[in-house]
């Protein structure tokens, strides 16, 4: 199973993730998928990382801590928090096959990074929705 | 589960090397990196225990160039062998576009191998997924060991009890002397491209 996103839909997802988050102040954004796959990912210019081996680690821990979550009775954590002295990650499950992972320094408050993460994620859903149904 | 970036014109293909714990799977991907690393600008990821056993799973991302004008981006996967991370092993698989079977050709590994592939179909009908429908390679693993007067199973035992149905190309191997590794790879990718091509382009 594949799945294809177009020129249309990625520019709508990375408007989304320009205006929402970095032009706010998040250092590095990435939306990726469960299998580990980038969808797109976009950041402040002051920093390269390796993103094809943060979505692979990023997917695995998710999935990782969706599974302690069942073990425990619980349906799901839908968002992680690891915090640096310096840098922090962010995970916001956006549908049952979508991430979205903010990188960010601390000069944000968590509260508000919070805040534009769910308005983002709220966007978002409305492209991704009708994807992750077809996707399996 | 390929994903295909019209914009930039990029796909992302998923690779997953299976089988039995200490068959060599992650042997395969390190001499890989060694052979490619002019090619590889990332590092390779693993998550290992103490006793060099996979934990979680070794990542190889690499860029084999361009076809029909896209970019494939290749990225590779071992699942932890070990019975007790089948949880693990569950992950990994979700979204994967080929397998390629590591299965360890020593005689006292026989059942273990036959346990391994099992257990990855097992795992694959969860996402919905059938083996005998998935580009899949078959490597038989340790074949050095024969000089040193090590019992192995030959080819076709190892093709009676693990490829009798599936009928998926097979390499005999070496993954530590680097025997048949980049053969095996060159396959399953022109399998598992071929099959991406097919559904979308
Ligand atoms: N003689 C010989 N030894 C091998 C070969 N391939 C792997 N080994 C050895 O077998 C042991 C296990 O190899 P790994 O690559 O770690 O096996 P694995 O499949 O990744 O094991 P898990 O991570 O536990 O699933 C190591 O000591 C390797 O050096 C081979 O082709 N010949
Ligand atoms: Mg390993």
């Amino acid at each position: 199973m594949s799945y294809t996103l177009d020129q249309r839909q990625l520019d709508r997802i990375e408007e989304i993730l320009k205006t929402e988050l970095v032009d706010n102040g998040v250092r590095c954004v990435f939306l990726i998928d469960m299998a580990g796959n980038i969808v797109t990912n976009l950041d402040n210019g002051e920093k390269q990382h390796d993103i094809y081996s943060l979505a692979a680690l990023a997917a695995g821990n998710f999935g990782a801590v969706s599974a302690m979550a069942k073990i425990i009775g619980e349906n799901e954590f839908s968002l992680l928090f690891h915090k640096g002295t310096k840098e922090n990650i962010h995970f916001n499950k956006i549908t049952t096959e979508f991430l979205l992972i903010t990188i960010f320094g601390n000069d944000i408050s968590l509260g508000f990074l919070r805040l534009k993460v769910a308005e983002s994620v709220d966007r978002l859903k409305k492209i991704l929705e009708p994807l992750a149904a077809s996707a399996s | 589960m390929a994903f295909i970036n019209l914009k930039s014109k990029v796909i992302q293909v998923k690779i997953v090397y299976y089988g039995p714990g200490r068959g060599g799977k992650t042997t395969n991907l390190e001499y890989i990196y060694r052979r490619l690393q002019q090619r590889i600008q990332a590092e390779m990821v693993t998550i290992k225990t103490h006793g060099d056993r996979t934990l979680f799973f070794d990542f190889l991302p690499f860029d084999i160039g361009l076809i029909n004008g896209y970019h494939i981006k290749i990225q590779i996967y071992t699942v932890p062998g070990q019975v007790k991370y089948n949880a693990t092993r569950r992950l990994v698989l979700r979204g994967v576009d080929g397998v390629v079977f590591v299965a360890d050709a020593m005689t006292v590994r026989r059942e273990k191998n036959i346990q391994a592939l099992r257990n990855l179909q097992e795992n694959l009908a969860i996402y919905k997924k059938n083996l005998a429908a998935l580009p899949l390679v078959m490597q038989y693993n340790k074949m050095d060991l024969a000089e040193q007067g090590i019992p192995l199973l030959g080819t076709e035992v190892l093709e009676h009890d693990l490829n009798r149905e599936l009928r998926a190309p097979h390499f005999p191997a070496s993954a530590s002397r680097g025997t048949n590794v980049v053969a095996t790879l060159k396959k399953i990718i022109s399998l598992s491209v071929a099959a991406v091509r097919k559904e979308f382009l």
